[in-house]
């Protein structure tokens, strides 16, 4: 899943500083999951806005609201009568960045991210995410017993663990464990280590962000 | 003759080769360029010029190599992957060739985290290994990675750097072996303090045969002093300094360590000279390079061997 976090107060009290009144919408999709910018996550920081703006005599109207997805123009699309009648100032999105700019596409208002989206990964453990994918667009994690050297590695190495790969860590930091150790751990249980011995070729890139920004057509789904 | 330079002479007609190292200066003093490699002239084969290491920004190495070249001294280009695509290496790699540059080690890189500029975006198109396949496709077949023929062809005498030390101890030389499938010629080790370790890895690429097929110089870096090897064991990633150096370093009074440590250079070369299989060894006398004479003096690698 898409995972994020969300912005720190400061920055959001920045954001909303001349503002009166704001619609805060979460998304029921993977920010939910991760515990970023669902209902319950929506309602904290509702709260925290209301009373940071009271507190500084400048009180904040927000009006709490969470849609199925936001990456989904019919759920987006919900959003208008409410956005038409009640006078809002701006939208705060606690989507993954798709939401607020499928809100800022839609509609002529200010939209503002209340969420760094930050990767594609999952749970290790309660309140633990890590990175999994970058999205490069031609999966090759086969080749290396299924863990992915692109995202895992902080050089996306695709030939064997740098000089840098001490004790299983990374040489980045000791929060990151060296892929590289996994892959050939993975493979020695594998019984295909062998595999490793070859040179894996040059990368295309073009699969991935490089290639510019991507679009999956699906002529079998269309209307 | 691959690509015909002095190391590749020295290597190839058996001589135990000798490689400096040289860090550009962060900023753009040709002084400083001058004065370190004044240190180097004639007592090295030929001098590795390093990329931007741990990350720092200094003076572009293509253009050090070029002053190295003008002063006649010959360069061992470093190219890391951090920060340079496929079009940029090959463009630089063209450049380097028609100033004169024979000799290209291929890295990695350190990550860009550990510098002066840890907000940059990294690059890490092409892993070290694939950048050496692009060295010899320079070389070899006279194309671009697209394919595109070379007007002029840049053939250089491809070196790499390998890490003996580093996890997983098993996979290393298998490392070793990929680099010199991809086209490597010569390979410079990480330094070495650990020598039983080291006499392992020599054995197992003994084993493999890959001796044979490039040229291994064992990374030699004299230590300054006891705080040094310590600094070394605990925060460089990938290097190992046994306790037994850390102790006998910190056996003589501070003012005789810098002497130690040059004798436990010594020492080692002395072992890397008798050891099958080590063709040579680079000395990275790190900010010490006015300390690289005497230290291959009393080697007794002094004078240099000229070969045509
Ligand atoms: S290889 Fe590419 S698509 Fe597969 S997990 Fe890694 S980054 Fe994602
Ligand atoms: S230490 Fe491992 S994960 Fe980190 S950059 Fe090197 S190979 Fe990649």
């Amino acid at each position: 899943m898409v995972v994020a976090e969300r912005k720190p107060i400061e920055e959001i009290l920045a954001m909303v500083a001349d503002f009166k009144k704001v619609l805060l919408v979460g998304c029921k999709g993977c920010v939910t999951v991760c515990c970023a910018g669902g209902t319950k996550e929506v309602g904290i920081l509702a709260s925290a806005l209301r009373i940071a703006r009271k507190k500084a005599g400048n009180p904040l109207e927000v009006v709490e609201h969470t849609l199925e997805r936001q990456c989904d123009p019919e759920y987006v699309d919900q959003l208008g009568p409410m956005l038409q009648e009640n006078g809002f100032d701006a939208v705060l999105s606690m989507a993954c960045s798709v939401g607020p700019q499928f809100i800022a596409k839609k509609y002529p208002i200010q939209v503002f991210p209340m969420l760094n989206t930050t990767f594609i990964g999952g749970a290790l453990e309660h309140g633990v995410w890590a990175e999994f994918c970058q999205s490069c667009g031609n999966c090759i994690i086969h080749n290396f017993g299924g863990l992915c050297p692109i995202a895992r590695c902080s050089k996306s190495l695709m030939n064997g663990p740098c000089g840098g790969s001490a004790n299983k860590q990374c040489e980045v930091s000791p929060e990151i464990d060296c892929i590289w150790h996994l892959i050939y751990d993975r493979m020695v249980e594998l019984g295909q280590v062998e595999k490793l011995r070859n040179v894996f070729p040059i990368k295309d890139w073009s699969t991935s962000r490089d290639g510019g920004p991507r679009k999956i057509v699906r002529e079998d789904l269309k209307l | 003759m691959k690509a015909g330079s002095n190391l590749e002479k020295v290597l190839t007609s058996g001589h135990f080769a000798v490689t400096g190292e040289l860090g550009p200066p962060r900023g753009a003093s040709v002084e400083a360029v001058e004065k370190k490699a004044s240190y180097l002239k004639g007592v090295v084969d030929s001098i590795n010029v390093t990329d931007n290491q741990t990350s720092v920004v200094r003076m572009s190495s293509v253009a050090v190599c070029k002053l190295l070249v003008d002063m006649g001294l010959e360069p061992n280009l470093q190219m890391v992957c951090r920060d340079r695509n496929r079009i940029a290496m090959q463009s630089d790699l063209l450049g380097a060739y028609a100033l004169g540059i024979r000799n290209v080690l291929c890295l990695s890189g350190d990550h860009n985290k550990f510098g002066d500029h840890p907000q940059s975006k990294n690059v890490f198109d092409v892993d070290s290994v694939q950048l050496i396949s692009i060295v010899k496709m320079l070389r070899d077949e006279g194309k671009m990675l697209s394919g595109q023929e070379c007007e002029g062809v840049a053939k250089f005498f491809i070196g790499a750097a390998a890490n003996p030390f580093g996890d997983p101890f098993e996979f290393r030389v298998t490392r070793l072996a990929k680099k010199i499938d991809a086209g490597v010629d010569f390979v410079q080790t990480q330094c070495i303090y650990n020598m039983d370790k080291w006499r392992k890895y020599m054995h197992m690429a003994h084993e493999e045969g890959l001796t044979e097929k490039c040229y291994i110089m064992a990374g030699i870096t004299p230590l300054k002093s006891v705080g040094m090897a310590r600094y070394m064991a605990k925060f460089v990633p990938g290097l190992d300094v046994p306790d037994y150096y850390i102790e006998r370093l910190k056996g003589v009074e501070k003012k005789k360590q810098a002497a130690e440590g040059i004798k436990i250079a010594v020492e080692q070369i002395q072992e890397m000279r008798e050891m099958p299989g080590v063709a040579g060894i680079h000395l990275m006398a790190i900010e010490w390079e006015h300390k690289v004479p005497e230290i291959l003096e009393a080697a007794g690698l002094l004078p240099r061997p000229k070969v045509d």
